[in-house]
């Protein structure tokens, strides 16, 4: 057979010629169950609502419309910007922003406290602060629902110790809203914060204080910026799900803390129910997601190659 | 001597880079051939594309007159020593000399005595049920070679096996490798960019750079009489000296020096005009008035030996070893000294 | 002055945060163990509720929820870990191809997307397909999420892995199937077990899309505690996931154990 063209042999380990067919089944299932459901929840944001709920397969903007825009009582009035829903929104992200922020100020100092331990104290923390993430989300928020209520553990510790003499009414309240947030998504602060302050190189703190910096100074200066990926990774971590979380604010609070989560649930319980308004809102919530994280990997670009 | 493996005009290619530019060489059975080059010189990618990890673009290698362009890297008689010896980590040492062993269907008993023997011959009997990860780097380097050796190859091929190791190992490796491809009686094909680890083991030595071969020959004929600059600078340690060429005919050339001394010498080439001869420092010897005159820079004491760095009237640098002997006289920094090129010490290269 | 590592008040920052994220557990727990059916007032250390659970007016209701907690969340899980094996192999050993950071992005989309947007998309995809929503609308949603958080532990696992322990079995005469299944899967081991775990336990976490796609009638243990919620925490209900707690706690030891021993034979 000498001199015959022969067939190349599979170079290195051979899965190359695989590649398609193992990827086939993520593809699929991913592809027809997740994609394409996304791009319909698009396109029925544009149908006409069912009294029933469900839709009818005509195309109109009402959703949008409805969501943007208020017509008066009739719709025959001219168009002002309707605020019951953006303010929800506003609402929405505020919540958020101030649960992000509070698991920041929290998250930073715990993740840098490990990541300055002994490296066995260090898998201690880290395996501590893992479990409540592997614990059921709603359970959790039933916990700290059943902890901080009226006439509940942490009242009646706070009036037994004299702290206070009347019950704080926490529960129904912003406050427990963000708390609730907090609670939820703090492990998601500390574990990417963790991961980029344990790869800091000390030595530049050293090298600072050599250079006559404080230890604040050292903070704000050096480690702030060196850590911020990992900084901004934990905030997105924290701040994408709670924007559009449903537990919390539906267990926690009350109508006043009404969040885009409790919104969008509405639209699709029984007949009260109006799917393409519940499509459109999902279409907002879902592109303002999609902004943060494009924003958040083009900065993250920017700091590889900078 | 028949031939082991037969290489001829080999292409790789990735892309549009190319790994090798139409290689050719004979191994030999039962010899001891060395790949030696920079790192990147495609020595590696050789290696690769006999045992099959790697397809050639172009040329074929024979394993003992067959091609084995579409033989599969387990249908190839040829073991490798890796780099980094990829022991399995999750199996004992027995397990790991036994495993080519086993897929090639050997019975349970007959590979853990064929095992257990290879052990023996890289004295790590007592380690056997060890894991690769409690063993030492030099340990895990003869579990590595038994595990190549165990399932009898036709060739062996290891790929800078001793690199991880440190000086002083190392240099007890090389003895043990030789001695065990004496006693095999297996064609080794060994690859290194260390020239001190070529020159003491191999029987034969391919020098490669930039995808091409060099040279090939024996220790001595590599360090003797290299063909050209890479060669000639890549082995040890040379002085490279531009000179005029006047006329080249059965092998020696006429060459005139810096300094105008005439001299007639070995050549490489048959052109005349300039080109480059190489002087080995240590065969070169200080007199009063010799076929070239430099000024001393700067004497360094290195133990055994004493390096005289130096500068010719036209500026070309230049080195020269002399023995530290009590009877050496060490001249100054800034003295001029004739230098005596001793006999074949001179070679004109042929680029 | 403890040089540059030390910063005051940083270690009583870190025992709160630990505090915050363990006292609603821990409270609960203690609640769980109380005599007295109501909630607010301590009657003596008691395991009535545990037993109320199992054989208690609401048992049965309970039981077949935690049935379909726990097939649907094995079932999703094997069949995600599969799904992610082959696309880890594909992503990390199959080189460039084109699409490659789409397929990526692909994989990843359940991770990208609100879970709340997720539950809407895949409801609305069952009901224009005509798929009555139910055990099977639930699965298929589970193992679609579930395939990211597989992937994660299984491609990190698996790019770790160099390329040259499968050469090595190869040159050792193995056949492909054979390094794969001697060599490569034993060591990628500890990341399809993580990947597992993880997935698994992500299933049994859902609350958000499962309430979406499961149908009148089924319940799997989040929507069925979540039911009895809103009527008010009972004393059954903390039982329960004090329950739930410790399974919680027993995979996260699982798959601690199971990256230890992974670090070990990472060569």
């Amino acid at each position: 057979m000498a001199g015959a063209p022969l067939p190349p042999p599979a170079g290195g380990t051979g899965w190359k010629g695989l590649t398609i067919p193992l990827l086939i089944p993520a593809w699929a299932v991913v592809g027809i169950f997740m994609l394409l459901p996304v791009l319909l929840m698009v396109v029925y944001s544009f149908l006409t609502k069912e009294f029933r709920g469900g839709v009818v397969w005509d195309f109109t903007l009402a959703a949008y419309d409805q969501f943007f825009l208020n017509r008066g009582l009739f719709g025959d009035e001219p168009p002002v910007i309707e605020w019951t829903y953006i303010s929800i929104f506003w609402r929405s992200i505020w919540q958020a922003a101030l649960a992000t922020l509070a698991c920041l100020l929290v998250g930073f100092p715990t993740a840098w406290f490990i990541a300055t331990r002994p490296a066995a104290q260090r898998t201690v923390w880290l395996f501590l602060i893992t479990i409540p993430y592997w614990v059921n989300l709603l359970i959790r928020t039933v916990s700290l629902k059943f902890l901080i209520r009226e006439n509940g553990p942490l009242n009646d510790s706070l009036m037994s110790l004299g702290l206070i003499t009347d019950p704080l009414p926490l529960v129904n309240t912003n406050l427990a809203v963000q708390l609730g947030l907090f609670y939820s998504y703090l492990p998601f602060m500390v574990l990417p914060v963790y991961a980029a302050v344990e790869r800091y190189n000390f030595a530049l703190s050293e090298a600072a204080a050599d250079l006559y910096a404080g230890r604040w100074t050292i903070l704000r200066e050096i480690v702030l910026p060196v850590v911020r990926p990992g900084i901004v990774a934990g905030c997105i971590l924290v701040f994408v799900p709670s924007l559009g979380a449903f537990l919390a604010p539906d267990l926690l609070g009350g109508a006043k803390t009404y969040m885009i989560g409790s919104l969008i649930d509405e639209q699709f319980r029984g007949s009260q129910g109006n799917w393409p308004f519940g499509a459109a809102v999902s279409v907002v919530l879902m592109t303002m997601v999609l902004l943060v994280l494009l924003w958040q990997a083009r900065a993250a670009a920017r700091g590889a190659r900078g | 001597m028949s031939t082991a493996i037969d290489i001829s005009s080999v292409v790789k290619r990735y892309g549009t880079a190319t790994a090798l530019h139409g290689v050719s060489m004979e191994i030999r059975d039962n010899e001891f051939f060395t790949l030696l080059g920079p790192s990147g010189c495609g020595k590696t990618t050789l290696l690769r594309c006999i045992a099959g990890f790697e397809d050639v673009t172009g040329g074929e290698i024979r394993l003992f007159g067959r091609n084995i362009a579409a033989l599969e890297p387990n249908q190839r008689p040829v073991n490798t020593v890796f780099q980094q010896y990829a022991l399995f980590p999750h199996m004992s040492v027995i397990d790991n000399v036994a495993f080519g062993l086993k897929m090639k269907g050997v019975a349970l008993a007959e590979r853990r005595a064929v095992a257990g023997r290879m052990l023996e011959m890289v004295h790590l009997s007592d380690f056997a049920d060890r894991m690769p990860a409690q063993l030492s780097g030099g340990q895990q380097q003869r579990v590595a070679l038994a595990r190549a050796l165990a399932p009898a190859p036709k060739v062996l091929l290891l790929d800078e096996p001793l690199s991880a190791l440190d000086l002083k190992l190392r240099q007890a490796m090389r003895v043990e490798l030789k001695t065990l491809q004496e006693q095999t009686g297996i064609t080794f094909v060994f690859v290194t960019h260390d020239q001190e680890e070529a020159l003491t083991m191999s029987d034969r030595i391919a020098v490669m750079s930039q995808g091409r071969v060099q040279q090939i020959g024996t220790a001595r004929d590599i360090y003797e009489s290299p063909h050209n600059r890479f060669v000639a600078d890549f082995i040890g340690e040379t002085n490279l000296i531009e000179v005029d060429v006047t006329a080249v005919s059965g092998g020696m050339a006429d060459v005139v020096l810096p300094g105008g001394h005439r001299l007639r010498c070995p050549a490489e080439t048959t052109a005349t005009g300039r080109h480059h001869l190489s002087i080995r420092p240590e065969r070169l010897s200080l007199t009063g008035t010799g076929e070239l005159t430099g000024t001393v820079e700067r004497v360094v004491y290195l133990g055994t030996d004493l390096q005289l760095l130096a500068r010719l009237a036209d500026g070309t640098p230049f080195t020269v070893r002399l023995q530290n002997s009590a009877r050496t006289q060490v001249p100054e920094a800034g003295a001029t000294v004739g230098l005596h090129l001793e006999e074949g010490a001179a070679r004109l290269l042929a680029d | 002055m403890k040089g540059v590592r030390h910063y005051p008040g940083f270690l009583g920052i870190a025992v709160a945060c630990l505090v915050v994220l363990y006292a609603p557990l821990v409270v609960v727990t203690i609640y769980s163990f109380n005599d007295s059916p109501s909630i607010t007032t301590w009657g003596g250390f008691s395991w009535r509720w545990y037993a109320d659970v199992f054989t208690g007016p609401e048992a049965e209701r309970f039981g077949a929820a935690a049935w379909n907690s726990v097939t649907i969340a094995v079932l999703a899980a094997t069949a995600s870990t599969a799904i992610a094996v082959a696309a880890a192999l594909a992503m990390i050993r199959g080189g460039r191809f084109r699409g490659k950071s789409a397929t990526y992005a692909l994989i990843n989309l359940p991770l990208l997307v609100p879970e709340i947007v997720t539950a809407v998309a895949t409801l609305i995809f069952f009901s224009a397909i005509g798929l009555t929503t139910g055990y099977l609308t639930i699965l298929i949603a589970h193992i679609t999420f579930c395939i990211p958080f597989a992937y994660l532990p299984i491609a990190a696992r698996l790019s770790g892995i160099e390329e040259v322990y499968e050469q090595a079995a190869r040159d050792l005469y193995a056949t492909r199937a054979q390094a794969f299944r001697l060599v490569l899967l034993p060591l990628l081991m500890p990341g399809v077990i993580s990947g597992y775990l993880l997935a698994f336990i992500i299933s049994l976490d859902d609350f958000i899309i499962t309430n979406f796609v499961k149908g009148a009638g089924m319940e799997t243990l989040p929507t069925a505690i979540f039911g009895s919620v809103k009527q008010g925490i009972k004393p059954n209900i903390m039982a329960i996931s004090t329950l739930m707690l410790a399974v919680s706690v027993l995979f996260v030891s699982l798959s601690y154990l199971v990256n230890r021993i992974g670090q070990k034979t990472r060569a």
